[in-house]
């Protein structure tokens, strides 16, 4: 027989969002922008009602200070009287008769989720071009942060082998871990935290990185415990000096057998659909690829099904070699999965980007968009983003139809979903 | 080939279904890059900034961050999106559904209001093209960057309406506003501030404060316009706008930390010895303060004014926050009070509240200023230090209006010439003043170092940290 321990009751604790009043010019945007009007002001100050505001976060964008980027653990949240006769924020170390937690930049909607800061903060920059967006409406129920930093499952490598050429610049790996006996469901387009070992310059723990899932739901061998990640060892910064990525090299270099504190699952958002007759229309560059296989693998899986719906994926590298999963990816039936590559840098060839191929298959990219079963993932570098999306829009426009709007739309519907790094 | 304007002029009043239109902004388009080489900021073409562009007037669309070279810019086209059933609020077409064409006996004033409104944008651009050269950081430096190229874009915001509504007329107007240059003789900007040099980064600082306020406050009443194109592209301006507001608040305010660290440091209070340590000392500051804000009450025109009651009783131009004003939206029958000079005393006399719009909106626009300037003292008072910064009064070194013949202190007596003369360089900025502040003005290229003369901000931009590389010139 076990005995527990009486542990003290811990209150509930609410992530209240506010502005900084030493920060902010009171310039009225962010009342302006809100749209379930949770902001009001006085002569003096700005608030937010802790009780209307819906953390869409619609707000955070156009503030010219970052003053609205402000929050608070609290117990019982701060009323907007309170808030108008303050000339600072309270003190972030024991708010409301609670423990603080100082300024964290938002996610929205990720109010009392279990999902730690840096997590939200990753995620929220990540996204931060499409904004928040539902999931899909046929979407599974996503888990999502079953296990955090403090608590984080341990998961054991069975496999780690490179998908990159041994030639090409880039060293890619795909990684499998198992968690044996601890429970870690995942959906295809969730995402895993990673802690690697150590600390840093300044004896802190490193924070936890961020890596999609490449393997469908039922794991990345169908029916046992495990999932894979696809993971690139950094060498460069984004300004392309040579750094040695902390975790990407820690992971590269496991062998099988090692151990992974990993934490999340995390996601709830970029999530493939799942009724029958579903289209996904899939961009993606590099490592952006990991989702995108889970999606098409869980697909061959049940082709057998014969629950339809295209796949048009269109996918970049610099060149095949550097192309995770290229190989499979052209064995896989047309029937399936339409893949269009393109590649910015084989010799003798002109540059070609994914948004070069979107163009070239106007009519099929056209087709789908007029489609309610459609479902967009974009997941890649930021540098494509811009590109991927003039591309969209001038397809669409191409073919009458207002990109802005339709933009809108299937972000509101949950059919418009955006990642990068 | 044909240029892509879809991806060219980013737009979201579907340019490409209006070939008109997108020709006749195809053919100004290299004109206003032309005057951006010949005009906009010196030396910058080839460096990356690191950038907000609007690409979407959603919340999420519309605060991109990214390096740009500053003529790669995308200077587009963004009205905010139409409110459904939008009516008039004010004057005799109160409750009529607004209008997406102009009224025909409305057209040559909506020119003249649009034509104002778009000179001010390329004028202050003009203004301050030489500030580059001595920033005091690569923080400011970006900040300085994002203010030109965003007022370029509302001259963009500006000459769209001019193009789309009024024909050759608007096209003509489109290109005097990128003929006339700010304080040339033989061709000025329209209004007496935007011909004005901004030398210095404390005049740059107060002009964003304070000039651009004022922009603030002429947006927000054309925002409540019966003529809808011209309210939505107004209302996306103010976006923007509240970004140039928080670079002159932040600016002056952390000029005004950095002067009082040294003072209270060094336990010191006499300009002079103030100076000795390379910061601005407060009297400076006040007088910066009290020439830029009388310059700028000058632009809001006469007190009382025929035009400003036709703009109103016309629906072409309402008050500040107009919706939500509790009264009848027609002020015919309402008074509102006006200050007057009569002999040496100033005296208030009500006015038909239609003919003192112009008052009407001077007097909210010194409210916000006040609050701004209360902010700055709260500073000084956490400092520790006692001096003060003080709005002037309202009638102090006006130029135009009820009060150009006299000379008012800055609290509120009116004075005879001789005492003018003899206490005007107390009151504003003088030459030593200017040569002082522009003995500071180094270049400071380092990420994450500040010119002597000011704190670094609280927080960088876009989530970057404040040693962020703002600006990379290779």
């Amino acid at each position: 027989m076990t005995t527990t321990t009486p542990t003290a009751p811990r209150s509930l604790l609410s992530r209240q969002h506010l502005i900084d009043p030493d920060v902010c010019i009171r310039c009225n945007t962010c009342e302006e922008v809100c749209k379930p009007r949770a902001i009001r002001h006085d002569a003096r100050q700005y608030a937010i009602d802790f009780e209307t505001c819906n953390g869409c976060g619609d707000c955070l964008p156009p503030c010219p200070t970052g003053a609205i980027d402000s929050w608070r653990q609290v117990e019982r949240p701060y009323t907007t009287d309170q808030q108008l006769a303050w000339d600072a924020l309270p003190d972030d170390a024991k708010p409301q008769g609670s423990q603080g937690e100082g300024d964290a930049p938002a996610s929205a909607g990720s109010r009392a989720s279990g999902i730690p800061e840096d997590v939200a903060r990753i995620v929220a920059e990540a996204t931060r071009t499409a904004g928040p967006v539902p999931p899909p409406w046929s979407a599974a129920h996503p888990y999502v942060g079953l296990y955090g930093p403090d608590r984080p499952a341990m998961a054991t490598v069975v496999g780690n082998h490179r998908l990159t050429d041994a030639d090409a610049g880039s060293d890619i790996r795909h990684i499998v871990l198992d968690f044996g006996k601890t429970a870690f469901p995942v959906l295809e387009g969730q995402s895993i935290g990673v802690l690697p070992p150590g600390t840093d310059e300044l004896g802190r723990p490193h924070h936890v990185r961020l890596y999609s899932v490449a393997s469908p739901r039922d794991g990345e061998r169908p029916r046992h415990n495990n999932l894979a990640i696809t993971v690139k060892r950094i060498t460069e910064d984004r300004d392309g000096n040579p750094v040695k990525g902390v975790a990407s090299s820690w992971l590269c270099d496991l062998p099988r057998g090692a151990t992974v504190p990993v934490t999340g699952p995390y996601g709830a958002s970029f999530l493939m659909p799942n009724h029958p007759g579903s289209n996904l229309l899939l961009v993606c560059t590099g490592t952006g690829a990991a989702p995108m296989r889970a999606m098409t693998e869980r697909r061959r899986r049940r082709l057998a099904l014969g629950e339809g719906g295209e796949i048009l994926l269109f996918f970049g590298a610099r060149r095949p070699g550097e192309l995770p999963y290229f190989g499979p990816l052209q064995k896989l039936p047309r029937t399936l999965v339409d893949v269009e590559l393109a590649f910015s840098r084989v010799p003798e060839r002109p540059r070609e980007y994914v948004q070069d191929r979107i163009r070239a298959r106007k009519d099929d990219v056209v087709r789908l968009l007029r489609s309610d079963d459609t479902h967009v993932f974009v997941c890649g570098l930021r540098k494509m983003e811009e590109g991927v999306l003039a591309a969209f829009a001038e397809v669409a426009a191409s073919s009458g139809m207002d990109w802005p709007t339709l933009f809108e739309r299937l972000r509101r519907e949950g059919r418009f979903h955006l990642e990068s790094y | 080939m044909s240029i892509d304007y879809a991806t060219k002029i980013p737009n979201n009043v579907d340019l490409s279904g209006n070939k008109t239109l997108q020709r006749a902004l195809e053919q100004w388009q290299p004109r206003y890059l032309e005057w951006w080489k010949e005009m906009g900021p010196i030396e910058s073409p080839a460096w990356d900034v690191y950038l907000r562009t609007a690409i979407s007037v959603d919340p999420q669309g519309w605060a991109h961050f990214d390096y740009v070279k500053m003529p790669d810019y995308r200077w587009g086209i963004f009205l905010a999106p139409p409110e459904p059933d939008r009516r008039i609020g004010f004057g005799q077409h109160r409750g009529q559904p607004v209008w997406n064409e102009i009224p025909g006996e409305y057209r040559s004033n909506l020119r003249r209001i649009i034509v104002t409104q778009g000179d001010t944008e390329p004028a202050s651009v003009e203004q301050q093209r030489h500030l580059g050269m001595t920033a005091p950081s690569l923080y400011d430096l970006r900040n300085l960057y994002q203010v030109n190229v965003e007022e370029g874009r509302h001259l963009w915001a500006m000459v769209y309406l001019l193009h789309a509504y009024f024909g050759r007329d608007g096209r003509e107007e489109g290109d005097e506003l990128l003929a006339r240059r700010s304080g040339d003789e033989n061709k000025p900007r329209i209004l007496g501030a935007f011909n004005e040099r901004t030398p210095d980064w404390l005049s740059f600082f107060m002009f964003t404060f304070l000039t651009d306020r004022d922009g603030k406050y002429q947006l927000a009443a054309l925002a409540e316009s019966g003529f809808d194109p011209l309210a939505r592209s107004t209302r996306f301006m103010l976006t923007e706008e509240a970004h140039h507001l928080f670079v002159g608040e932040s600016g002056v305010g952390r000029i005004l930390q950095r002067t009082a660290e040294i003072m209270t440091k060094h336990r010191i209070t006499d300009p002079a010895q103030v100076r000795a340590h390379g910061v601005i000392d407060i009297p400076t500051i006040q007088r910066y303060l009290s020439f830029h804000f009388s310059v700028t009450l000058d632009l809001y025109g006469s007190e009382v004014s025929q035009n400003a009651s036709t703009f109103y009783s016309s629906g072409l131009k309402g008050r500040f926050e107009e919706g939500k004003i509790e009264d009848d939206h027609d002020l015919s029958g309402v008074a509102y009070p006006v200050l007057h000079p009569e002999g040496d005393r100033l005296v208030t006399r009500e006015e038909n509240a239609l003919m003192t719009l112009n008052e009407r909106l001077r007097d909210d626009y010194v409210k916000d200023c006040q609050a701004g300037v209360d902010r700055w003292n709260k500073i000084l008072q956490k400092a520790g230090v006692e001096e003060r910064l003080h709005l002037p009064h309202k009638a102090f070194n006006r130029r135009i209006g009820l009060f150009a013949k006299s000379h008012v202190s800055p609290d509120g007596r009116v004075v005879s010439e001789a005492e003018w003369a003899s206490k005007k360089a107390e009151w504003l900025a003088t030459d030593d003043d200017h040569a002082f502040v522009a003995s500071l003005m180094g270049r400071v290229t380092q990420p994450g170092q500040f010119a002597s003369y000011i704190a670094p901000p609280a927080r960088g931009i876009g989530n970057q940290p404040v040693d962020f590389a703002y600006v990379r010139f290779d």
